[in-house]
């Protein structure tokens, strides 16, 4: 309670700025609350086993969402098994090895550049890069997606690699071990967390990602097996929901695309916080 | 012993390749976007280009010219920040002091909820909702419009501002706060004329941030802006921003078009540079 020897006007004031912080904070909330329910009562009566397990027939006119929840899957498969060497090895250069400042400062300004850049640039240079050398396929979105989620990778890994102690990093190199096997023994294991909190958050990008690979990916619907997959076209699930949404006015396998996504990007949130969660938990005992 | 030490230079020169690759990929990404945006910039004219009111691609006589797109992508960012930034602003004040641990992890992770969703579901929603909204409120023949995309980036945008609010404000030491509050001012005062200052330069990099995000969003705004390319003359205006001139001729575009394109997304480029230069800047105050 505020004193009484507060002016009038400080007391308006106050009240004035504590409206407004609650009026904000409620809009938001609700904006998230609306949105979230928005979508899942309108898209969960359109999701049907027919339409996740089936591909789509112009003979019996007939939607399937299989072939773009299978591309998805090959996607996220093939970005991350490379964009986690590359990212994991680009950070364990960055703490462990670097001995040149200003050679840090260059890598770090590049990985901040990237994360800057927007989709449709990505999609674009993803286009002239490898598209127009390997074909519009799985594999040239993947290789584009590779780009955009290296400094996620990056980021993630240097920020646990810094809490692995110097001491033991000193006590192995004390005990004769060679830098590579310090490396491999001490601080490898050091970074897991941060690898899997990096991966989930770069499979949420990938889930959400769309502009990116309207012109990598493409948009084919073929139903494919994983190493076919990769080297043919197809639409992803967000594309998927774009293509439906816009070009084909089918709003109601829109929204079960809309819904289904909705429910990984809480499922992601919450496997991130779970991870984090974990693992302070294990530094702190 | 001889053989250990070359084995160790090849595994720091891997690593220095792999730490290397990010260099690389900004260089590429530049390079490129130089390359083939130059040839459609040299034969329109620069000031052609960038000052032509009229974008006809495909008419007989094309013209190129992407000042609707500059502008209608500044308005439309502008207009976001003007929308959503006093919200998210005010919000992350309310989470980072005002209320309890519990609400404040609940509505975070609500934020990170709105982060997460993949743009084309706030297109989707915005078409759905938005779009008709607008059209019986304002009784406009078409709701797809500048305003339609403005209150679209504003959300989308709420997240970034929110989050790196709420780090820059939690990172205010406390003793500050304490000595004002000692000092006989009201906790609202002490939030707004100590720990907000003290935050300023996060603050600056979370609106930078939202800026930069709203700049560079295409999928989204290319549901609900309606695509026309237009001069942005009023917020009913049906529209097309710089991303979504690139994505929206890019299946079916060839030759001088295409070119023209690549051109648009070096100027988009250019932006986000001189934006993420600003980030960059303010982030850096921000540390010392």
């Amino acid at each position: 309670m505020l004193n009484k020897s507060v002016s009038k006007k400080r007391k308006y004031y106050e009240l004035a700025v504590k409206t407004m912080m609650s009026i904000s904070a409620i809009v938001t909330t609700s904006l998230v609350v609306f949105l979230f329910l928005y979508v899942i009562v309108k898209g969960i009566p359109n999701i049907s086993w027919e339409l996740i397990s089936t591909k789509p027939s112009y003979l019996s006119e007939r939607i399937g969402i299989l072939p773009d929840i299978l591309n998805t899957v090959y996607i996220v498969i093939a970005t991350l098994l490379i964009v986690l060497p590359l990212g994991v090895g680009a950070a364990i250069y960055l703490t462990e090895y670097a001995t040149n400042k200003s050679m840090v400062m260059v890598i770090e300004y590049a990985a901040e550049t990237l994360s800057g850049i927007p989709s449709i640039i990505y999609g674009l240079v993803g286009m002239l890069l490898f598209s127009n050398s390997m074909g519009t396929c799985i594999m040239a979105g993947a290789l584009t997606l590779v780009i955009m989620n290296l400094p996620t990778i990056m980021r993630t890994t240097q920020e646990s690699l810094k809490t692995v102690p110097q001491s033991y990093r000193e006590g192995a190199f004390g005990l004769g071990a060679g830098k590579w096997r310090v490396v491999r023994t001490v601080v490898l294991p050091g970074c897991v967390d941060g690898v899997i909190t990096g991966c989930i958050l770069s499979v949420g990008r990938i889930l959400g990602e769309s502009a990116a690979l309207l012109f990598t990916a493409g948009f084919a619907h073929a139903l494919n097996g994983f190493a076919e997959g990769l080297t043919s076209p197809g639409a992803t699930l967000t594309v998927a929901l774009y293509v439906y949404a816009k070009e084909q006015g089918e709003f109601g396998v829109a929204f079960a695309i809309a819904a289904i996504l909705m429910l990984l990007t809480l499922l992601i949130n919450y496997a991130a916080s779970c991870v984090q969660r974990y693992y302070e938990k294990r530094r702190s005992v | 012993m001889h053989k250990e030490r070359v084995k160790e230079k090849i595994i720091h020169g891997i690593f220095l390749l792999l730490g290397l690759v990010t260099v690389g990929c900004v260089l590429l990404i530049t390079i490129y976007l130089i390359l083939s945006g130059i040839p459609a910039i040299r034969e329109i004219g620069l000031i052609k280009f960038l000052f032509g009111k009229e974008w006809a691609s495909t008419a007989a006589e094309a013209k190129f010219g992407i000042l609707p797109f500059i502008l209608t992508s500044i308005y439309g960012t502008a207009g976001a920040i003007i929308l959503g930034v006093p919200v998210g602003f005010m919000t992350a004040v309310y989470l980072s002091k005002m209320t309890s641990p519990k609400i404040k992890e609940i509505m975070q992770a609500a934020v990170s909820l709105l982060a997460g969703i993949p743009s084309v579901v706030y297109g989707l929603v915005g078409m759905l909702v938005l779009v008709p909204g607008i059209r019986k409120m304002f009784h406009v023949p078409d709701g797809a419009s500048l305003l339609a995309a403005i209150v679209v980036l504003a959300i989308m945008i709420l997240p970034s501002i929110i989050k790196m609010s709420v780090t820059a404000l939690d990172s205010v030491p406390k003793e500050y706060e304490d000595a004002s509050l000692a000092l006989g001012a009201t906790p609202v005062e002490t939030y707004f004329k100590v720990s907000v200052p003290a935050a300023k330069s996060g603050i600056a990099a979370s609106v930078v941030l939202g800026v930069g995000r709203a700049i560079g969003e295409a999928m989204a705004v290319m549901m609900v802006a309606g695509n026309v390319p237009n001069m942005p003359d009023s917020l009913f205006q049906s529209v097309r921003f710089l991303t979504t001139a690139v994505s929206s001729e890019m299946a079916y575009s060839s030759g001088l078009q295409r070119q023209a394109l690549f051109s648009i997304a070096l100027v988009l480029f250019l932006f986000i540079m001189l934006i993420n230069a600003t980030l960059n800047f303010f982030l850096k105050r921000e540390k010392e």
